[in-house]
């Protein structure tokens, strides 16, 4: 099947900035390699799950698929259309059909517009329609989304997190897109309204058609409604498959010592806990070779020099570690 | 078995605008010695404001307005602020949720050890070398507790210094400082990533088990409790719903709300199945009635549940505040 989205080669780099003193005498700049040489496909009608810890790019990957971070280096493929060539006016004509729902409810809202406003602006930008229709379209929208009707002259804070995340549901979805960046649309929310959102999303995914890329931390939301996921860690996707298979038979260290970090509710659940050293290392100065390698309990001399490469692992499932072919797991070594 | 601390019929108020707010309202909670117990709850449930009116630190426009807290017999609502102040940090211990701003940005690590050894810990040497050498090796001590390498320079940093993990690993650090016999740890893991909050939950178990003080876990997530916590305590809008040995109220829920909180939660062995929220929001606690507080989401609502509804005992060691409870026999 022909993908809708394909990323290929997607690099995000912000540079520090650099004193006067420090330009004259030639110090180069810092860089962060936020995103760095991410290649990955979403087919139509599919849900790929990005996850990854804080600070390991995922949201920079999200946005910069969309152009709301310019990328560096690499190609944004989407139905065809190379994004990343876009003029400025071609492409708000193809953000029309790729949207984004952002993660905080409070600060993705302006708080002097209205319901109305917020939801129909993009009615507005595209010309999809004006006046007395545009506002029955977003009245349309802002009811299937679960809110009321009459509440459309009201202004966000009136109305609770969960609420909002609904509004900025219905503003991401008023001009009839195709795929939608979900950037952790549920992690502010407590749990009985988180759910009340992925029942949302699942629902309007199959009435509408979509194809979403989601984005969160909580391996949880993902194996319950993703098809396939990506593993992000320090700017590179260290592991991607079919979810199922991922979750089952994780290969990469970082992977399996993430599933085994999540808190399990029933006691069969549980597995051994392959306990991480340390912190995420500082994305300004990554480590080299495989950047996993300061934390990666299997790490050995090569994986301190030499990236490792990608490789098939299983149908759609490709990991990257030196250590695959010996089939060394952390799973295996602490007694699961 | 006699509990450390026992809360009976707690209510704190707090006076606002719009009106009163009854964040707490008939709380019991007993912590027994050496256990854990987790509390859970989402936002509003008044399960930081419960800990926060055992400590004395509920302030205006709040107000700890009935109930008894009774703490290894001190009824610590009894107590002068003076008396208070040697309790608190001395033998109930609270960390924070957010270390950044629970610390002080303006003093070393090492200052705020100190701090709290000082107005404690009455086995330091009276004053000189001897004390500054004793306060010293103690804050080595804590930190290697805590697991912080190279605690000797460490001490010398500022909190901004050190990651989201370390900085929790520190306010624990300043909590054990002066041995409490309870560790009250209010969301001691939700800002962190997954894999540090591993770490940091094992640590919390662990030195429990070394020190043989008993824990209080707030957190909303039931994973966390079903992982640490011997007992669990569920609330929702200022009340207790729920509570029991962890295994069983989550194995099998006695109240609708903890049962409807488990059915929320998405499972990768649910995909393809819908879940089943939890309909409707938490209600507004100014003016609420005084009936089942989750009536107005209750999937088996009925007309019973619009009197108040008390605590009924729901099978060996449980208890749940709802009506249904009296049709079908536990």
């Amino acid at each position: 099947m022909k993908p809708l989205l394909t990323v290929e080669h997607l690099s995000k780099h912000y540079e520090g900035r650099r004193s006067l003193i420090e330009r004259m005498t030639g110090v180069p700049h810092t860089v962060v390699r936020a995103v760095n040489d991410v290649s990955l496909t979403v087919a139509k009608g599919e849900i790929l799950g990005l996850i990854g810890e804080s600070g390991c790019g995922k949201s920079t990957l999200g946005r910069a698929i969309l152009r709301l971070n310019e990328p560096n280096k690499g190609r944004v493929v989407f139905d065809g259309t190379d994004v990343t060539a876009l003029a400025p006016l071609a492409l708000k004509t193809m953000r029309r059909r790729m949207q984004i729902i952002f993660q905080d409810p409070y600060a993705s809202l302006n708080p002097r517009r209205t319901v109305a406003e917020i939801v129909g602006l993009p009615l507005k930008l595209h010309h999809l329609a004006s006046g007395e229709e545009a506002r029955a379209v977003t009245a349309r929208i802002v009811e299937r989304v679960g809110l009321k009707a009459n509440q459309l002259d009201r202004y966000p804070h009136q109305f609770s997190g969960g609420q909002r995340q609904r509004i900025g549901i219905a503003r991401a979805l008023v001009s009839n897109p195709e795929f939608i960046v979900c950037d952790e649309p549920v992690s502010a929310l407590d749990v009985s309204i988180q759910a009340q959102i992925i029942a949302l999303l699942l629902e309007l995914k199959r009435e509408m058609g979509l194809t979403y890329l989601f984005i969160s931390h909580d391996i949880s939301v993902i194996g319950y409604l993703a098809d396939r996921v990506a593993v992000m860690y320090l700017g590179e996707i260290v592991e991607m498959g079919p979810v199922d298979d991922v979750l089952a038979n994780p290969r990469h260290p970082y992977t399996q010592s993430l599933l085994s970090a999540v808190p399990e509710i029933e006691p069969r659940g549980r597995k051994a806990r392959v306990r991480l050293k340390g912190d995420l290392p500082s994305p300004l100065q990554p480590p080299s070779g495989c950047k996993f390698h300061t934390r990666c309990p299997l790490a050995i001399d090569i994986c301190r020099t030499l990236a490792p490469v990608s490789e098939d692992v299983g149908p759609g499932h490709q990991a990257a570690c030196h250590r695959l072919a010996e089939g060394v797991s952390l799973m295996s070594e602490s007694g699961t | 078995m006699s509990a450390l601390l026992e809360v009976r019929g707690l209510r704190t108020v707090f006076h606002t605008r719009a009106g009163e707010v009854w964040a707490v309202d008939g709380v019991d909670v007993e912590v027994r010695r050496g256990e854990c117990l987790g509390i859970v709850g989402e936002s509003g449930s008044g399960k930081s404001v419960t800990f926060a009116s055992v400590m004395g630190l509920v302030r205006s426009p709040g107000r700890v307005a009935e109930g008894q807290i009774v703490f290894e017999g001190r009824d610590l609502r009894a107590l002068s602020a003076r008396e208070m102040r040697a309790v608190r940090g001395k033998e109930i211990a609270m960390t924070m949720q957010d270390a950044l701003t629970a610390l002080n940005p303006a003093l070393t690590v090492g200052e705020q050890i100190r701090e709290a050894l000082e107005a404690h810990d009455e086995t330091l040497p009276a004053r000189g070398q001897a004390r500054r050498a004793a306060i010293r090796a103690k804050s080595v001590e804590m930190l290697g507790l805590v697991g912080i390498p190279s605690a000797e320079s460490r001490l010398r940093q500022y909190p901004h210094e050190f990651s989201g993990g370390m900085r929790q690993r520190i306010m624990i650090a300043i909590a054990l400082a002066c041995r409490p016999k309870l560790l009250i740890a209010d969301e001691p893991t939700t800002a962190l990533d997954v894999t540090i909050q591993a770490q940091v939950l094992e640590l919390i178990t662990d030195i429990r088990a070394r020190l043989g003080m008993s824990v209080v876990l707030i957190t909303h997530d039931l994973g966390v409790v079903a992982e640490h916590c011997d007992r669990v305590m569920v609330m929702y809008a200022g009340q207790v719903v729920e509570s029991g040995p962890t295994e069983d109220v989550i194995a099998s829920p006695r109240h609708p709300y903890t049962r409807g909180l488990l059915a929320s939660i998405p499972r990768p062995g649910l995909r393809g199945q819908p879940i089943k929220p939890i309909e409707g929001q938490v209600p507004d606690l100014i003016g609420m009635p005084p009936q089942c507080r989750f009536y107005s989401r209750c999937p088996l609502r009925r007309d019973a549940c619009l009197a108040p509804v008390a605590m009924r005992p729901a099978g060996e060691g449980r208890s749940a505040r709802c009506v249904l409870l009296d049709e079908v026999p536990a």
